[in-house]
């Protein structure tokens, strides 16, 4: 697994370093499945995006393998994948495998092989049927499967995913989760569901900023439930 | 949804689709010079038919282009009537005339070259650009996301329109515009977030 290590991290609101977003922060990510749990505006999405230097630290340092977020952003994110909550603004070419091929510019493959290979990625996750429709015109589920699919095209270690199954159905909360539970790779998963979060094997809640408990996903659960109901 | 078939790439074999992506671009260009220089609304109608001879040769289907050409349709109906009132008919019947076949040969384009196809063809040709610090692969994606963008902002737009129906707001414009301008520009950061987190626009 990845080494993800937040060092005396802060996060300050965007143009007013004033207001704290995420107070003062240490953690070290090693456990393959990490829930992050909490209320709307806790700053769950906050923590999430550090992980790959979509946020950077307003003091403090994050790094996953050593490599730093911000000096080595380019590289971190080669390693570390992040799905959306809302398939559509991840999902950026006209048809399926156009946007699969799309992650894959960056491995110089040619251009051929590009496409091959993309429809090859989509089958594996039965969408290879959908190779040439319009992403548009896909179910919401389709789409996350999509939009996972085009993170894991380029094989990363760590997938973080903010809320990945909010804007789906049952059947497809199950279908992304068994997924995101199934891969080989470490997976920060950030969500409202307290029962994907106790499969984890290790969960975080966080309360208006600041880490209010850490450990055991069942406890962890527990005491989100108890601070909720007090 | 609206399901324009601007940056909607749609697979085929006729000749449109076979003909390489740098003399296909080129002909758009050239094509849109002549119907700007050329006034007068015979010149018009020649290139508006043209376009849909194009259109029909492409085989990109009747009903699809119709539906992607509808907001494209009610702006040309607009702005000739205006001519219509102000000027008289010759000039109404250039102004939509000129819209329509522009349109109508971008869509072709559009539909049956591979986006990916495109980004080259761009990309190469601002290759010599380099040198002027510019990035030729960038410059290429931002072309392919914009065309992408049209359907998302037409999307946007007819929900906004809605939801200002649903509070009775719809005559007032901005119930329509601030929301508009806003959530484009929230989905630009997204899409924008997610070209970052996928390593795209990276090194
Ligand atoms: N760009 C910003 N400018 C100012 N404040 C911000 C900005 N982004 C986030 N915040 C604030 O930071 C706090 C944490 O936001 P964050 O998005 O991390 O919450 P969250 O736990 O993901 O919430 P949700 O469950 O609603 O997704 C919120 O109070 C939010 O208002
Ligand atoms: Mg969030």
């Amino acid at each position: 697994m990845a080494q993800i290590v937040l060092d005396g991290v802060t996060v300050t609101a965007p143009g007013d370093d004033e207001t704290t977003i995420l107070g003062e922060t240490s953690l070290r990510l090693t456990e393959r499945r990490i829930a992050l749990i909490g209320g709307n505006g806790s700053g769950k999405s906050t923590l999430a995006r550090l992980l790959n230097g979509l946020t950077a630290p307003a003091t403090g340092s994050v790094r996953v393998d050593d490599l730093d977020t911000v000096r080595d952003g380019a590289a971190v994110r080669r390693r570390v994948g992040f799905v959306f909550t809302d398939p559509d603004s991840q999902l950026v070419m006209p048809t399926c495998a156009e946007d699969v091929a799309l992650s894959l510019r960056r491995t110089r493959l040619p251009k051929a092989e590009r496409r091959e290979r993309a429809v090859e990625i989509l089958g594996t996750y039965g969408l290879a049927h959908l190779a040439d429709v319009s992403v548009h015109s896909l179910s919401g589920g389709q789409k996350q499967l999509l939009a996972v699919a085009g993170v894991l095209a380029t094989d990363p270690d760590v997938i973080v995913a903010d809320e990945p199954t909010t804007l789906l159905d049952l059947h497809n909360t199950r279908r992304i989760a068994d997924l995101l539970f199934g891969l080989r790779q470490q997976v920060v998963l950030v969500t409202h569901d307290l029962e994907l979060a106790t499969r984890c094997d290790r969960a975080l809640v966080i309360a208006g900023g600041v880490i209010a408990f850490d450990g055991d996903p069942a406890e962890a659960a527990a005491s989100y439930r108890e601070s909720v109901s007090r | 949804m609206t399901a324009s078939l601007l940056g909607m790439y749609r697979p085929g074999t006729t000749v449109v689709h076979r003909l390489a992506v740098g003399p296909k671009l080129a002909t758009l260009a050239a094509f849109a010079v002549a119907v700007t220089l050329l006034r007068g609304p015979w010149s018009a109608l020649c290139f508006l038919a043209a376009a849909v001879a194009v259109a029909l040769w492409a085989r990109i289907g009747v009903r699809a282009t119709a539906r992607a050409m509808r907001p494209i349709l009610f702006l040309a109906t607009v702005f000739a009537g205006f001519q219509l009132w102000r000027v008289g008919w010759p000039l109404a019947v250039e102004v939509a005339g000129d819209l329509l076949s522009l349109v109508l040969l971008a869509v072709v384009v559009t539909a049956t070259t591979p986006t990916d196809d495109v980004i080259d063809a761009i990309t190469r040709a601002c290759e010599p650009l380099r040198r002027f610090g510019v990035d030729p692969e960038r410059v290429g994606l931002a072309i392919a996301l914009m065309m992408r963008a049209v359907p998302d902002i037409l999307d946007i737009a007819s929900q906004t329109r809605d939801a200002a129906k649903a509070r009775g707001l719809e005559r007032d414009p901005r119930a329509l515009l601030v929301p508009l301008a806003l959530r484009t520009v929230a989905r630009a950061r997204a899409t924008g977030d997610a070209l970052a987190a996928r390593g795209i626009v990276d090194d």
